[in-house]
């Protein structure tokens, strides 16, 4: 025995350690790859020993091996066998590498349950320390669960460093077994008072964790956190809570008043940058959330941030928080526009993007020419195509945004898109085709002027698809041919470009660019015989053309991609007819223009949504039963079906199910022509292949204001849009002095009485500038009967809009230790039109008090104030109000909600019997505040208190339970449901959700459920299912309250 | 929270990588390499954040690192925390190597990656920052050191002395090679 013992120490004195097993790996440059096989190899030998400490040092070189990219999962046993070394130094060694290399579906994990648990409560504070490191790393749902209580419990531990380690790693807990938050939560809040700063600042640190998922949920405790920012002395604790608090703010704007003053005193006193910038942030936050006044407050701190910009880290800093400034104060961002575009010269790309970020929400119809000639500039000298594919995506970003707002001029809008696709190798090219076409289409008055652009794109098309295949610039050729086809009304010379359609060259194009091009080779072929045709000089021109046409189509024939070859043979057949016609001089112009005549009109993207669903049809029923099949398959069958039914019914296409009855059928023949008489076109992505022809009649309604242009339309070339910012100057400048003039008019004509109003010598104001073009970019077609109530229509004079209760998510850790109580399950309560309400959450207090907590979100565009909140109050239940106040007297809900913001308000009803549902009617009264009016406004509601909310989810052991039930005060009742063909997980889970029980036990097909009421009424269930019927024994000491939680729970499962 | 902790020298082989969310072996190799290429084409007077690499996280993501002679230490944060801060914290690191290793470079944590991954388990944990003043750190690790002396060492006295034999054959030693110290003088530091 003592031999092998020490054969065994001389073994080990061979051993590499890692220090040994790092030095050879640099000394074995050549063939490191060998090498470390070879030193896989004797760990694993290693590995294979009894003694511990050989295993540690061999876990301990896996660990740098992993590091290297090696997989060595293989060993996580043996990991394990380190992990429950007694020796702290081999047990570290263990969870380093556990921490390093364990994850979800490492199968050993199981094993450590209980190892973990001894190290939690060992008495040496190192193995807690170091198990509750490891945790963190690899805690799975399992050892969450399992462990959770044992960490609450070192939550309290007499040494600062478990405390602050057992507090930390609850977030993680929390995040893979939910459950535990609602308990552990108390603690966590108490933990924020620890004496210790370092517990505390673990407690903030979860605390503003969970509160960045859901803010509102924390609110509560802003007043402890607010007692934290101004006594802690810890940077890093108030970066936290002052970004909490940033985060808080927009929920409650009380808060941000109070905030100012502690900020402005941390920003004077701070020396970190850290802690000083944070709080600028959240000052930013606050201001915007206060909306009302102060804007220059917000931009002299701004432009005091861009003057500390010198170092580079705060200038991105500078950057980000401008942008958040841009929201909602873009005037005082748009001072610094010259500075921003300096930003665009910097070398780091990191400020570059920001400040390309800015630019967006900066540009205004004065100044969009002007920013985007700078971006152009850095467009041509952008190294790399990943910047300089951003730039070009936010030059059409900028221009197109919110319908092309800020354009004033569209020829120069197609000069910036024709000149962008002189860019190499960008991946943007669709980007630019879809916005000639979109441009073209949209804007009447350009077309000419595009049609030529597009001509002179195309006759040049050997540029753009100079380099290679993958090159992504030559997409725009399709919309180039597509806008030259389409409107070749407006081509000068149709023959030119035709020509240039029909090279040879184009066959080295995708497929469905050449597709394109055929189908619109024949629309210009239309338009050459129209020109030419009755003049009999010209007759030789219309056949020269067929000729050509003859001899080039021949190459498209031949193409392999499908739909090339098809159009191609199919207008090849076309025109050898039409030149036998031509021969025997028969005029064929009107009727081969009448195979293209029509024209297309945008169609709003809402459009189909619009179109009101025939009477009569329900678009949910299924039309054919689904196959039967096994359960589970079954649910995956439905939802696909659904999907796919849903798209049909958005898109029309063939219906997938042969076997329909003749009264489905005709149902569908009825929707089908409500639909093709509602939308005659849609044009998307692919024009050419979705359009459908029609007489031109029924377009000429659409509005299309027609103006003089008072730019020249030719520009000869190709065009520079800088001589449209000349131009456009110029052209300002115009209508300036036309302006005075007709002022210096009007003032004459009103003689002495008339004052100088305003300097014309100032600057420009927005309206000011008329756009050059007009554009019918808004007159998007709509079905004629379109229903003018849509959900997405956002009417902002329709006060029953504006105020909506969202459902409350209720994530656990409100504050309080009672779980929420429901007091309507159902969106059950409807009301007035456009209103949803939802879950009303109630927390509970005492036996007679319920809270119901009612979430009030504005959901117009105007400002909502003066929110009163009444209950007609029943026998039963009542509304608590403030002392001295009528019975009949409403609540004054204490805040105001902007536009798009939601707060929560809770209010207090007194409940004596908690046997019957009951419900209860209110209103909530309200002020409307626009612009220039504010309106009274009402909203009626109903608050549902079910029975069920009365119940509280309480946990019940097994023992327990069977005393209860053995005690005989409880009455029984039953209830059975047939007909219920969920599995039996599901509808345990159902009750659970819905009805607040908790399981206690559950065997095979059976199982016993327990809850209580806010009375201390203890209700049991025995749920027990058999082929579709589900009996449910139920006992309660209450038997009103038991009749009505099982008639409830009927209703609930008569839903599903 | 982080996301993962990166160190690795100007030519991208890593010295220590911790990651707080499961990725495979192969995954980790590339989110270092791609977290390399990005980091090292930088100048060192540009900021110190990065946005989107691929690989790891996504657009609420940010690479924050800071440049110290041959390495680069790299914190993939969200946007809960704080940019400065975070620059704070990978300084409050560096400074305690610098104090546990006594004028810590590349070598000390070529070598010692354990030792370092321990001194890192104080500071930050399972992604959430534990500590962040340094004495309070350097403290808890060297009661950790000593409880393991106490219990005879890592490696025992005979393994060390055979390392020391081989080491004699050795042509080069790794004190001798100075790789170059880590810069630990960075102007702005806020104590925490």
């Amino acid at each position: 025995m003592a031999l092998k013992i020490v054969k065994g120490s001389i073994d080990r004195m061979f051993d590499k350690n890692l220090q040994d097993l790092v030095r050879g790996i640099r000394n074995h440059k050549e063939d490191e790859a060998k090498y470390i096989s070879t030193c896989i190899d004797e760990i694993k030998q290693e590995l294979k020993q009894d003694n511990i400490a050989v295993k540690a040092n061999a876990v301990c070189k896996l660990t740098y091996l992993q590091m290297l990219g090696y997989d060595v999962s293989w060993a996580a046993f043996n990991i394990v066998e380190v992990m429950s070394s007694s020796k702290f130094t081999y047990k570290r060694i263990g969870y380093l590498a556990a921490s390093q290399c364990f994850h979800e579906s490492t199968d050993v994990i199981m094993l450590t349950t209980n190892q973990i648990r001894k190290d939690l409560s060992s008495p040496n504070q190192y193995d807690t320390g170091v198990a509750l490191t490891g945790l963190s790393c690899f805690v799975t749902p399992d050892l969450a669960r399992d462990l959770a209580n044992d960490i609450m419990t070192l939550m309290s531990h007499t040494k600062p460093y478990i405390r602050k380690k057992a507090v930390l790693i609850m977030y993680k807990v929390f995040l893979k077994y939910p459950e535990s938050l609602r308990p552990a939560f108390p603690r966590l809040k108490e933990k924020l008072e620890d004496p210790d700063p370092g517990v505390q600042s673990a407690a903030v640190n979860v605390i503003c964790e969970l509160a960045r998922r859901n803010p509102k949920n924390y609110l509560s405790l802003a007043p402890l956190f607010f007692k934290l920012m101004t006594s802690s002395t810890n940077n890093w604790v108030l970066i936290k809570i002052i970004k909490l608090f940033g985060a808080l703010t927009p929920l409650e704007p009380r808060l941000g008043k109070k905030l100012i003053e502690p900020l402005t005193n941390l920003i004077h006193s701070t020396s970190a940058m850290s802690l000083l910038y944070e709080c600028v942030n959240t000052v930013i936050a606050v201001l915007i959330s206060l909306s009302s006044g102060m804007p220059n407050h917000s931009a002299s701190i701004q432009v005091s941030f861009s003057r500390h910009a010198h170092t580079f880290s705060l200038k991105y800093l500078g950057l980000l928080a401008m942008s958040k400034i841009l929201k909602t104060h873009p005037k005082s961002v748009q001072s610094h526009k010259d500075l921003i575009l300096q930003c665009l010269d910097d070398k780091d790309e990191s400020i570059r993007l920001r400040a390309l970020d800015l630019l967006y929400g900066m540009v205004s119809k004065k100044n969009l020419m002007e920013i985007v000639k700078k971006l152009m500039l850095h467009v041509d000298k952008a190294e790399g195509t990943t910047y300089r594919d951003e730039l070009l995506t936010k030059i059409i970003d900028i221009c197109s945004q919110s319908n092309y707002q800020y354009i004033t001029n569209f020829e120069w809008y197609i000069s910036i898109l024709v000149e962008l696709t002189r860019l190499e190798g960008t991946r943007h090219g669709h980007l630019i085709a879809s916005q000639m076409l979109d441009v073209a289409i949209r804007v009447k008055a350009i077309r000419a002027f595009a049609v030529a652009q597009m001509a002179t794109l195309l006759d040049n098309a050997h540029l753009l698809t100079g380099n290679t295949q993958r090159n992504g610039i030559c997409e725009v050729l399709y919309a180039a041919a597509w806008i030259c086809g389409e409107f070749s009304e407006h081509l000068e010379e149709p023959m030119v470009t035709l020509e240039a359609m029909l090279r040879p060259k184009v066959a080295t194009l995708p497929g469905h660019i050449q597709a394109v091009y055929v189908q619109n080779a024949a629309k210009l072929f239309a338009t050459v015989l129209r020109g030419h045709e009755g003049v009999p000089a010209d007759s030789m021109v219309a056949q020269e053309t067929s000729q050509l046409l003859i001899d080039r189509l021949p190459l498209f024939v031949q193409s392999s991609n499908l739909e090339v070859q098809e159009r191609a043979s199919c207008i090849l057949q076309l025109v050898k007819y039409i030149q036998k016609l031509q021969q025997k001089d028969v005029e064929v112009a009107e009727e081969v223009t009448a195979l293209f005549a029509g024209e297309l009109n945008p169609v709003a993207p809402k459009a189909q949504k619009k179109v009101p669903v025939p009477e009569g049809l329900d678009l949910d029923v299924w039309i054919n039963e689904p196959p039967s099949g096994s359960e589970s398959e079954d649910e995956g069958r439905k939802s696909k079906g659904k999907a796919v039914f849903a798209k049909e019914e958005s898109r029309h296409t063939k219906p997938r199910y042969t076997e329909v009855d003749e009264k489905e059928l005709a149902k569908r023949r009825e929707v089908r022509k409500a639909e093709q008489a509602n939308n005659p076109f849609y044009i998307k992505a692919s024009p050419s292949s979705q359009k459908v022809y029609q007489d031109g009649v029924g377009v000429e309604h659409i509005p299309v204001v027609q103006i003089d242009l008072s730019v020249p339309l030719k520009v000869p070339g190709m065009p520079m849009s800088d001589q449209y910012v000349k131009l456009e100057e110029e052209r300002r400048e115009r209508n300036k002095a036309d302006k005075k003039k007709k002022k210096d008019k009007k003032k004459r004509e009103k003689g002495e009485k008339g004052r100088r109003r305003r300097g014309d010598s100032g600057p420009e104001s927005e309206e000011d500038i008329t756009p050059a073009h007009m554009v019918d970019i808004v007159t998007e077609e709509m079905p004629e009967n379109a229903l003018p109530s849509d959900d997405d229509d956002k009417d902002p004079n329709d006060p029953h809009k504006s105020i909506c209760w969202a459902p409350c998510v209720n994530t656990a850790g409100y504050g309080v230790d009672q779980p929420p109580l429901y007091l309507s399950p159902h969106p059950s309560l409807s009301l007035a039109p456009h209103l949803q309400v939802c879950d009303i959450q109630g927390n509970l207090q005492d036996g007679s008090q319920v809270v119901v907590s009612v979430i009030f979100e504005n959901k117009c565009d105007s400002f909502i104030k003066s929110m009163e909140f009444n209950v007609l109050d029943s026998l039963n239940s009542k509304l608590q109000r403030p002392d001295g106040a009528g019975p009949h007297d409403g609540l004054i809900v204490p805040f105001q909600l902007p536009p798009g913001i939601s707060n929560e308000a809770r209010f207090i009803f007194s409940v004596q019997n908690i046997v019957m549902p009951q419900k209860l009617k209110g209103t909530l009264t309200f002020i409307v505040k626009t612009d220039d009016s504010s309106t009274h406004e009402k909203l009626d509601f109903k608050l549902h208190f079910t029975c069920t909310s009365y119940l509280i989810t309480t946990p019940c052991y097994s023992d327990a339970y069977s005393k209860l039930l053995e005690s005989g005060d409880l009455k029984g009742c039953s209830l059975k449901l047939e007909g219920v063909n969920q599995p039996f997980h599901h509808l345990l889970a159902r009750i659970c959700f819905h009805h607040h029980f908790s399981v206690v036990e559950r065997i095979d097909s059976c199982a016993s459920m327990y809850s209580r009421s806010i009375q201390g009424h203890h209700m049991c269930l025995l749920v027990k299912t058999a082929d579709q019927t589900v009996s449910i024994d139920a006992k309660c000491d209450e038997p009103g309250l038991l009749g009505n939680v099982l008639d409830e729970i009927k209703l609930t499962f008569s839903q599903c | 929270m982080i996301k993962a902790i990166l160190i690795f020298n100007n030519h991208g082989k890593p010295r220590l990588i911790r990651f707080y969310e499961y990725f495979a072996e192969d995954v980790q190799q590339q989110i270092i390499r791609e977290t390399f290429h990005l980091v090292s084409k930088r100048d060192d007077n540009v900021c110190n954040f990065l946005e989107g690499g691929s690989l790891i996280g996504g657009s609420d993501y940010k690479l924050i690192y800071r440049h110290y002679a041959t390495l680069y230490f790299v914190f993939c944060v969200d946007s809960s925390e704080s940019e400065l801060g975070i620059l704070d914290l990978i300084q409050v690191f560096v400074e305690t190597l610098d104090k546990c290793f006594e004028n810590v470079c590349e070598l000390d944590l070529i070598f010692h990656m354990d030792k370092v991954h321990f001194i890192l388990q104080e500071v930050v944990m399972g992604g959430m920052v534990l500590e962040t003043n340094m004495n309070e750190i350097v403290g808890q690790v060297e009661l950790q050191n000593r409880m393991e002396k106490s219990e005879g060492g890592f490696s025992a006295a005979p393994a060390r002395a055979v390392s020391a034999v081989k080491n004699i054959n050795l042509p080069e030693m790794p004190r001798n090679i100075n790789i170059g110290d880590i810069n630990i003088k960075v102007p702005s530091l806020s104590p925490f």
